[in-house]
């Protein structure tokens, strides 16, 4: 369907337009394991992939679909996998080593209950911190959510481009409201989608240097069998790839690696916003209870509660200096949240506590609802 | 003489492996396998987990991966089904191989996916100082078995063989024309072949067990290692503590990226 020459309008899951936005942005390998929430992501993967000349395999497990999928775009294909919680807890070990080998890739994480196999069919957002900080060892790691089956099919395709860009793996964070509710996409024209694709080197092989990079901090990886042999592995490198002691070169990759993301972060950084210029009370709002939020904003003005809504697309890095914009302006925040306030503490630090910060948490596995979020804004303002 | 360094990274000599150690012996008959196959070294992947055997990649020009711990399969695996005609080459170790790495073991010979794993069997973690592994024999000493490992070892290319290989091997580094035959061979099979390649680690092995002389420890290789109609001559008794070596299965059977070739083929693919 992304071939057609005019837009197309369909009913479809927020996993299957996750599925569509991968194609649509060039993804042609996908390796997985069955988990709940996410499995229809694999599954319609499973039918379009041979289809299109690319790559579909079910794995042994989380931790050999993510090794797969990072031996898959080191030849040159836009691989993804996707997964729920406890998968992307086996992951973590694999999304280390694509942040530390610069490897693109796209990590899909339909949210459900935890810790451990927790609630399997009830939504939950319980994984936004161990996005961030999952795997062990100092890195920057790129996030985005999805609040929408619309949402989910452009924020996957930004994924991929963001992951190619930057040459790092990205995480797309759905929750299983979004997983699993079928509504109204439309899809562009092919031709109408920006799509990045990784640089290739363009020296001759016995000058290229795979971790030498330019200002922009990214490095340019060949696909193998393209004639540029060279050595990737997840020990400290230099510029050749291979593994070093040296301790000046190591602490230059892992602020490398860091800036790299850092130094970017407005490219990469993007929110929603909604009634904001003249907010007493922010919610900041992500995943499926931004919808809620949208909802009780409009509520509330009907009270005559000057409510707007900031809506992260972005989480990782988080958007520090957009919140913080805001904190000469308004009263209070509010921030609803499918777990017990994981990125309330971003937002509070964000603010550096010059005003309120109030949290409105489930973790029963139960949505959110615009009129819990009214009577919340309510109480506090 | 054959000329090594036009396959060697000579620029990061001096390896890390100990004197006494058989890996570099391995290296060599690979680079001999591949050199008279004609591999080519553009087309060449090989993809390593982690410890002394995975450490081989650094020491030979070719594409080279240096993964986590165990994992090697799982991305040789992803490799291979992106970019079928790429000739990958796992080497991985008896800790990475058949202990954290296991899973991806038994799989990886059941799907028959094309590629050629060297197994550098030397009983015993040697990189992280010698702890027991999964192969190290009943009886034996490792820093986490001082009193003698208590638990009975894998036999590793029985594994393989009952996972689905189509090709396995078992060779050791005192043979080492039989080691690049059978390396050789297993670079010419088309599905999963397996060499499983006994290695002395005097260093963290022999130490423990009165072999710390890597002499001492060639010779058990040498005496101990029985191939072909020799080991079919030998009576169960005289089987007792020899380790069969040579060809232990050669069968065709459908391989994997062949398989979804066909696939690929039979659902048609869309304009």
């Amino acid at each position: 369907m992304e071939k057609s020459e005019s837009s197309t309008t369909l009913m479809m899951q927020g996993n299957q337009a996750c599925a569509v936005g991968a194609l649509a942005a060039g993804c042609r390998f996908f390796a997985g394991y069955p988990i709940t929430p996410s499995s229809e992501i694999a599954e319609y993967l499973s039918v379009q992939l041979p289809r299109r000349g690319g790559k579909f395999i079910q794995m042994e497990d989380e931790i050999a679909a993510m090794g797969a999928t990072i031996g898959a775009s080191l030849t040159g294909l836009k691989a993804m996998t996707a997964t729920s919680g406890p998968g992307f807890s086996l992951k973590q070990e694999n999304i280390g080593y694509a942040c530390m080998t610069e490897v693109p890739c796209v990590i899909v994480n339909v949210m459900r209950g935890g810790p451990s196999t927790g609630m399997p069919t009830l939504p939950a957002q319980m994984d936004v911190q161990q996005a961030r900080w999952g795997t062990h060892g100092d890195h920057e790691i790129i996030v985005l959510t999805a609040s929408s089956a619309q949402d989910t099919y452009e924020q996957t395709i930004r994924a991929f481009n963001l992951s190619e860009r930057y040459m790092t793996p990205v995480i797309l964070l759905l929750d299983e409201i979004v997983g699993h509710s079928t509504e109204k996409v439309v899809l562009p024209r092919q031709s109408e989608i920006e799509i990045v694709n990784r640089k290739q080197p363009e020296m001759p092989p016995q000058d290229y240097l795979p971790y030498k990079t330019g200002p922009d901090l990214i490095p340019v990886l060949a696909n193998l069998g393209s004639g540029y042999r060279y050595n990737v592995t997840g020990l400290c490198h230099d510029e050749t790839g291979f593994p070093t002691n040296d301790t000046r070169n190591n602490e230059a990759l892992i602020r490398r690696l860091v800036e790299k993301i850092k130094a970017h972060r407005d490219d990469i950084v993007r929110y929603r916003e909604r009634k904001l210029d003249d907010a007493e009370i922010v919610i900041f709002a992500y995943g499926s209870v931004a919808r809620s939020a949208k909802s009780a904003v409009v509520k509330c003005r009907e009270k005559g509660i000057r409510a707007g809504l900031f809506e992260p697309s972005v989480i990782w890095p988080f958007p520090v200096k957009e919140v913080f914009a805001l904190s000469g302006k308004v009263k209070a925040f509010l921030v609803p949240e499918m777990n017990l306030g994981q990125l309330a503490r971003e937002v509070r630090g964000a603010v550096e506590f010059k005003v309120p910060v109030h949290q409105l948490n489930r973790v029963d596995g139960n949505p959110i609802t615009p009129l819990e979020i009214v009577n919340k804004v309510e109480e506090v303002i | 003489m054959f000329d090594y360094l036009k396959y060697i990274r000579e620029w990061n000599f001096p390896h890390i492996w100990c004197s006494g150690c058989g890996d570099g012996i391995v290296l060599k008959a690979l680079i001999r396998a591949m050199d008279k196959l004609k591999v080519s070294r553009d087309e060449a992947v090989m993809v390593s987990g982690i410890g002394c055997s995975s450490r081989t990649p650094g020491y030979i020009d070719i594409n080279t991966l240096h993964t986590t711990h165990g994992r090697a399969l799982a991305f040789a695996t992803g490799v291979k089904h992106a970019k079928p005609e790429l000739k990958v080459i796992v080497v991985t170790g008896d800790g990475d191989c058949t202990a954290i790495g296991g899973n991806h073991f038994i799989h990886a010979a059941r799907r028959n996916i094309d590629m050629t794993v060297l197994l550098y069997n030397n009983y015993i973690y040697g990189m992280t100082g010698g702890q027991c592994s999964p192969t190290t024999p009943k009886g034996y000493k490792a820093s986490t078995a001082q009193y003698g490992n208590i638990e009975p070892p894998f036999n590793t290319s029985g594994l393989a063989i009952a996972a689905g290989a189509s090709f396995v091997a078992r060779t050791d580094v005192y043979h080492v024309q039989q080691c690049e035959k059978m390396i050789s061979l297993a670079l010419q099979r088309k599905g999963f072949s397996l060499v499983e390649i006994l290695t002395p680690c005097p260093t963290a092995f022999g130490r423990r067990n009165r072999m710390s002389d890597p002499v001492v420890m060639m010779e058990w290789l040498r005496d101990n290692a029985v191939s072909g109609r020799k080991w079919e001559n030998l009576s169960a008794q005289e089987r007792e503590g020899k380790i069969q070596t040579g060809v232990l299965i050669d069968v065709e059977k459908p391989e994997f990226t062949a398989e979804y070739g066909k696939l690929m083929e039979k659902v048609g693919v869309q304009k």
